[in-house]
Order: C-alpha cells, then structure tokens, then sequence
C-alpha cells in the first residue's frame, strides 16, 4: 500500500496576487480575507480524469474546424507538461482559446472593430500523449486593445487551461509570443512577480517543428505543481 | 530536476470560447445512488453585483464518499460513468444552479473522516489566478468535527455551508468581498 504525496506549495513569487492595482478588475475580485491554509486531503490530490472519448478528432486543429480555411498565419504550437519534478503528465487535458488573426473573439461582449472569421472559432483541446507532450494547429492570434487603461493593448496570446492529476494542480494561464514589444506595458503579463516566471509563459520559436511551406512553430512547456518527497503523515487513499 | 509551476493567468472576458464544451449542470447522472440536490446561488463582487462574467466547477464523491480517481484506493463502490465533475458559468445576473448528489465522507488526514462536501474552484475575470472553496451541507452532524472547518475562524464558518432553501434545494453564495465574504482555501 503505497503512501500518497501531498502537493508542494508554489514558490515565491512565480504566482500573481489577487489584489492587483494595474489590472484595473482586480479591485472588485480579490479576496480582502486571507486564504485559510487547510492540509490537502483525498479531496484536493484527486481531480476529473478525461479520455479520448471526450474529444474530437479535429479539436487539435483550429484551423479545420469549419467548411472554409481560416485566415491568418497558420502556426503549430506544442510542449510538454511537465510537473515540478520534471516528470511529464500523460493523458491530462489542455483547452486553449484565442482571438482570430485580426484580434477579435467571436463573443457578444467583444466590440472591438475587427473582422470576425467565420471559418475561425478560436478553441481547441488536446489530451497529452503518454510523454506529456501536446499539440495544437492554429492561427497566430492578432493583438486588440482592451479598457482598463488609455490605449491599452493586449499582446499576442493563446488562453491555456489543464487539469493535471489533481484538482489542486488545475491551472490557467496564457501564452505569450517571443519578441512581443507590447508585453512590458501588459498588466496581466507583468502580474508575475519573478522576472524568469515571467518569461517562461512567453513560448519559444520552435525550428525542429516547423512544417516546410506550411507553418512556423512555437514551444510552449507548462509546469504544474509538483509532489513532495516526502508522504503525507498518514494516506488517506487507503 | 526541479522547475517551478508555471505562473496563473486570468480566464479574461471570453472564457466561454475555450471552456463551454465541458459545461454541465447535472454532475451526477441516473446511474448515481444517493440523496439528489439542487445547489444554487449568486457570485457577487464588491459592489454587490452579480459576476456575469465567472465559473465555477466541481469536484466531488460520490455517495459512498468514493473520488473517481486512480489514488482513491478505498474499497467502495464507484458507478458506471460517475466523474463527479462539474463546470457551471454564472448568468447574466451572476446566478448559477447545478444539480447533483450528496457525496458521502471521505477521510482527511490521520484518517480521521470529513464532512460532506462538494470542492469548488472560480473562475473569473479580474481574477488573476483561480479562488478554492467548499460546500458543506446543513443539518449535518458531522460539521462540527471536520478538520477544515475547525481551521476556519467560527464567525466565518457560516459561509461554507449551504442554506435549505426547499426539500431538495441548497442555496449557497460566493460573496468576494465583505460583510460574508466567503473563506476560501489555499491547499
């Protein structure tokens, strides 16, 4: 009977805080309460497990999801998910969703006077492979601007969300473009406090993966929270 | 090796695009043994006003107090086609409701047995990395013995458990900030 592993706390400063004054939303949606720090239980370490059964075979590739071609630059985004440990996560799932080429979402609240395609609908899932490794083909999403300060922009991103193997290991973040001149002025992006967290939600060019007269590539790891070494002091699991 | 978790961004204004797809308001199908329940509620902000914009999702046991997880090695019974997952998106007005079944105890540490409850992360908009709670159930004996509420300073213990609203109906708010701001947990 083996004994189960809690979940390490985050390391300082990888994570943002609730209360974030630049990201104007924040000031009605944080807690003003300090969290209450509970020891995780069966409740926390397990989480929804998800199958093939779940998905389609064209959920991977937004750019095949309607009658016509989407318009954009198509690209291939791919990575691993990893846990802290460096120990890849099979068979968990990733949704992602993203503007078009033109930075619009196809969403009512969305208002910006940008084209929407309607060979583009912007979301895609993937289960990883038993390496942890995923992929996705898309578009390159345009940049738009949004309100929460004067001519603010939102820089090129993709929306990630996964679940991993607990509901404590449930993350959602977004990835960035390397090279995006716009992502020092983002208060989203500068929400990290750790420069290196920071920089790695940016992906990297990725060569190796680049399809020849067909799509460039970026590299997109995601880390989840990692095990302790050491067991819980007594295995709820049992 | 050792990396860190990669940093939490917000879920932004067009979560729906990404997200729908795994919406559900009914977490417990008919296979599902058990005492059924309605749980309904609002996400309300600082203002007061409704969060139109958030999500929440469940996670849950079933009645026996069984996750349907591999490292739940409990030797109880687990239905056919039970996940005990739900996503629920708040309405124009900030309401949700879902339906599902009471799950049954499931043990906490030093195998020492919990409450009934119902797991609940949020999702929203100005909410840069995600908010964890719980439901726990009215009337039930065991919540004056279980070990998370007991780490809850007792005035604010209220906001975890459910008000019966009906037979079968629970109703259970997400309050931001405030007067009854609800507990959330950092596991």
């Amino acid at each position: 009977m083996s004994k189960l592993h809690a979940y390490r706390r985050f390391h300082p400063g990888t994570q943002p805080e609730y209360d974030f004054p630049p990201y104007a939303s924040t000031a009605k949606r944080h807690p003003t309460q300090p969290l209450v720090i509970v020891p995780q239980t069966l409740s926390e370490i397990t989480g929804p497990v998800f199958d093939t059964d779940d998905l389609k075979p064209t959920d991977n590739d937004l750019t095949r999801q309607h009658k016509g071609e989407a318009i954009g630059e198509r690209i291939i985004i791919s990575g691993r998910v990893l846990d802290e440990n460096g120990k890849p996560l099979p068979h968990t799932l990733v949704e992602i969703w993203q503007a078009n080429a033109a930075g619009r979402y196809p969403h009512k609240v969305d208002r910006h006077d940008a084209p929407v395609d309607p060979n583009f609908s912007g979301a895609g899932r993937a289960l990883t492979d038993a390496e942890g490794r995923y992929r996705f083909i898309t578009i390159r999403p345009g940049e738009y601007p949004w309100r929460n300060h004067y001519n603010a922009w939102r820089p090129a991103h993709v929306h990630f969300s996964l679940f991993g193997r607990a509901f404590l290991t449930r993350l959602v973040t977004q990835m960035y473009f390397p090279g995006d001149p716009l992502l020092p002025y983002d208060p989203m992006y500068m929400s990290i406090p750790d420069e290196k967290a920071r920089v790695r939600l940016i992906s990297l060019f990725d060569w190796e993966n680049t399809v020849p007269e067909h799509a460039l590539a970026y590299r997109f790891d995601i880390v989840l929270r990692g095990r302790e070494a050491t067991p819980m002091d007594d295995s709820p699991g049992e | 090796m050792s990396l860190y978790a990669s940093g939490s961004q917000t879920v932004g204004p067009y979560l729906h695009i990404g997200l729908t797809w795994l919406n559900t308001t009914r977490i417990a199908g008919p296979a599902a043994k058990g005492e059924r329940v309605t749980v309904q509620g609002r996400l309300v902000d600082g203002d007061g006003a409704g969060v139109n914009d958030g999500l929440i999702e469940i996670w849950q046991a079933n009645a026996e107090g069984k996750y349907a997880h591999p490292e739940d090695r409990q030797k109880k019974a687990l239905e056919n086609g039970f996940r005990g997952f739900g996503r629920i998106p708040t309405d124009a007005h900030g309401n949700f409701r879902f339906t599902t079944i009471k799950p049954g105890r499931v043990p906490g540490r030093g195998g020492k047995l919990q409450a009934p409850h119902l797991s609940v992360t949020v999702f929203m908009r100005g909410l840069l990395k995600q908010l964890s709670t719980r439901i726990y159930f009215p009337g039930d004996p065991a919540i004056a013995q279980d070990p998370a509420l007991k780490l809850v300073p007792a005035a604010r213990r209220g906001t975890l458990v459910a008000r019966r609203r009906s037979k079968n109906v629970l109703e259970w708010n997400i309050v931001l900030q405030g007067k009854d701001e609800t507990v959330f947990f950092d596991f």
